[in-house]
């Protein structure tokens, strides 16, 4: 099919030769040429993924074929210089492996275009070069996908495109069926605040999968900064933020269980980095956005509600504990520049309560936090250093919640985070009040 | 003898008018520079507290523990001291120029000593100001990657950060302020030397289970339990 027949080529060729003053390869733009305009994009971010990619980019052919076989698609494989064959394996799979054993059939070509954006992994480039491809071939809707799900579905695709393609929603997050220990850091501290900052409550405001409209993208893709600060992660949680504050239609959609992914406790800083540090650097640019807002609302949500696993997972709680009640005795030089004297003393008092005793409430962690982002936002300290604080705070308050929820039912554990969430918007007044008196 | 002393006595009183008329214009030329540098370093220092009120270097030097340091030594805030600083040294470079006026041969010599030195007094204010800062940054930097890996003592590592930062500016302030140069090379050998030496027998004698529990980590499959501490964040 010659590009002529799509009637674009002049259009996609001007902004083409703008793409090329920017950061897109001759080779990819070349490549992109090859695909014309497409309907579907499917970004596929990867860096050393040789073990998962190849189900993965099964699942997402397997889910294009039966649901959408006869919009145009391409997948993009922005890849940070794996060493593992990565990108050739997602090239080299041919829809046409499969066809004969699922018996679908796909009506147009499906492409795939891998690009080496550098030698290390970055999502904010990774995401940048996905929002281009998608501009360049005026995409209607894209999804990215997360190139390590071993569980992935092909019904995932059609989860994340359907409420783009049929219901006109902006921005699909996903919701899944996870642990209740999982995302410990989601719903102890992303989900309940940006529902208490924003009025919105998505589950999963941070994610690797999600879908939105071709015309967010390019929103997002002109006004987003690109600079030192999106280079240091979080671009996910930034571009959901940027669909919240730009009033665009978010929605829902349950994709299914998420794996357990243990984690080493080295994780739990750059985990910080790359969310609650675009959070915080957020609510100053939206301060006229979140302090607006007094209550919350549901979300749109396109199946079941999120669902909690109970199976028992081992956490070492002697070690949690431990490690907050050195990182508040340790720390307390750097606490006393950033939280207010009656609650670093509620949190001494707690580092030095017995085993058994120990509790770390939700309206002492709520303060905590809100202390934490007033004191980010006025950079009493190093704003890195801030985070990197936090993380033995946190610690702490993961083991309250593993003590609080350990006998659990799912109903009681949804309770917790729910009672949470209300805690965090009770005192949203005092983070105003912080944001406006502190010097 | 007696016409010869008030002769003399005429004479020196002659001098003494003679001179006095010759010093009393430089001298009021003097006081009159003294008055305008004092103006002028008054003038200085309200600006100059102005602007660094303005760009909160009160905070700065909080975060450079400069603050911590002159609060113990009950001395005012950082940009009040420096605005004071540079209304003395502007009033008193003021009061030097009126003197080297006077004509007082040696003294002069002092004078252009002083304005000469007046340079090298800054930059080793602005190296001392900014280690300070490194130092502190770094320390605090060591002391929060110390904490959240779990590693033993981890406020003996931040103030070991800090004392070297702070001894490698120290060296540096009295160079370049060419104070005791060869006494500070050999003071700063030393001290770094035995800091050196000082925390490689700390390490071997006090971290050879620290020193092992690393390497096991690092080398060595992690056991079941190092595996099921933590939780997936996100």
């Amino acid at each position: 099919m010659s590009h002529d027949a799509f009637g674009v080529v002049p259009a996609v060729r001007t902004e083409i030769k703008l793409a090329e003053e920017t950061f897109l390869t001759d080779d990819f733009v070349r490549q992109l040429i090859n695909v014309g305009e497409v309907d579907i994009l499917v970004g596929l971010p990867t860096h050393n993924n040789a073990k998962t990619i190849g189900a993965v980019v099964q699942s997402i052919q397997s889910g294009i074929l039966q649901w959408f076989p006869r919009e145009r698609t391409v997948i993009i494989n922005p890849d940070g210089g794996s060493r593992d064959g990565t990108p050739e394996l997602v090239t080299g799979i041919s829809i046409d492996d499969f066809r004969p054993v699922s018996n679908l059939h796909a009506l147009r070509t499906l492409h795939s275009i891998s690009t080496r954006y550098g030698n290390s992994p970055s999502s904010s480039v990774a995401l940048r070069t996905i929002l281009a491809a998608s501009e360049l071939l005026r995409a209607k809707a894209c999804i990215v996908m997360s190139p390590d799900s071993s569980n992935i579905e092909g019904d995932w695709v059609s989860r994340l495109l359907r409420p783009i393609r049929q219901d006109g929603f902006d921005l699909v997050t996903p919701t899944y069926r996870r642990h209740r220990f999982d995302g410990l850091l989601v719903t102890n501290l992303l989900y309940p605040m940006i529902r208490a900052l924003y009025g919105l409550r998505i589950r999963e405001p941070y994610t690797q999968e999600f879908g939105f409209s071709g015309r967010l993208g390019g929103e997002f893709l002109s006004q987003n900064a690109w600079d030192a600060a999106t280079d240091e992660g979080g671009i996910e949680l930034r571009f959901t933020l940027a669909a919240i504050t730009g009033r665009q239609r978010i929605c829902q959609s349950f994709l299914g269980q998420k794996e357990h992914i243990e984690r080493r406790a080295a994780d739990l800083v750059p985990a910080l980095r790359q969310t609650v540090g675009p959070l915080f650097s957020a609510l100053e640019p939206n301060f006229a956005v979140w302090s607006s807002v007094t209550a919350s609302q549901a979300v749109t949500t396109i199946g079941p509600d999120p669902a909690t696993l109970l199976e028992s997972v081992r956490a070492n709680r002697k070690r949690l504990r431990e490690m907050f009640s050195t990182g508040v005795a340790e720390l307390e030089a750097v606490f006393h520049s950033i939280l207010s004297p009656s609650t670093l003393a509620e949190l001494q008092r707690i580092a030095g309560s017995e085993e058994s005793d120990f509790h770390y409430p939700a309206e002492l962690w709520v303060r905590t936090v809100y202390e934490f982002a007033a004191s980010y936002q006025k950079s009493v300290i190093n704003r890195d250093h801030i985070i990197q604080a936090l993380a033995p705070l946190f610690r702490g308050r993961a083991l309250t919640f593993l003590i609080e929820n350990r006998n659990g039912s799912a109903d009681d554990v949804e309770n917790n985070i729910e009672g949470l969430c209300l805690e965090f918007e009770r005192l949203k007044p005092y983070l105003l009040q912080l944001w406006k008196s502190r010097e | 003898m007696r016409e010869m002393i008030i002769s003399e006595l005429s004479q020196a009183l002659l001098e003494l008018r003679s001179g006095f008329a010759h010093y009393l214009p430089r001298l009021i030329v003097m006081l009159i520079f003294a008055f305008a540098g004092w103006l002028f370093g008054y003038f200085v220092k309200a600006v100059l507290r102005s602007i660094l009120k303005l760009i909160q270097f009160d905070k700065l030097s909080e975060n450079a523990g400069a603050s911590q340091l002159l609060t113990k030594a009950a001395l005012p805030s950082a940009s009040e001291v420096l605005s004071r600083f540079v209304f003395w040294v502007v009033w008193l470079g003021f009061i030097l120029l009126g003197v080297s006026v006077l004509g007082i041969h040696g003294l002069q010599e002092q004078v252009a000593k002083f304005f000469f030195f007046l340079p090298r007094l800054f930059v080793a204010l602005f190296i001392m100001f900014f280690g300070l800062l490194a130092a502190s940054f770094f320390s605090r930097a060591t002391l929060l990657a110390a904490v959240n890996a779990n590693i033993p003592s981890p406020r003996v590592l931040s103030l070991a950060v800090r004392s070297i930062i702070i001894v490698f500016v120290l060296s540096i302030v009295f160079e370049e302020l060419g104070l005791a140069e060869e006494t500070m090379l050999v003071a700063f050998g030393i001290a770094f030397g035995a800091l050196m030496l000082g925390l490689a027998i700390a390490f071997g004698v006090g971290g050879r289970d620290l020193a092992r529990s690393f390497l096991e980590k690092k080398f060595v499959r992690a056991k079941k339990e190092e595996n099921e501490d933590e939780l997936s964040p996100l």
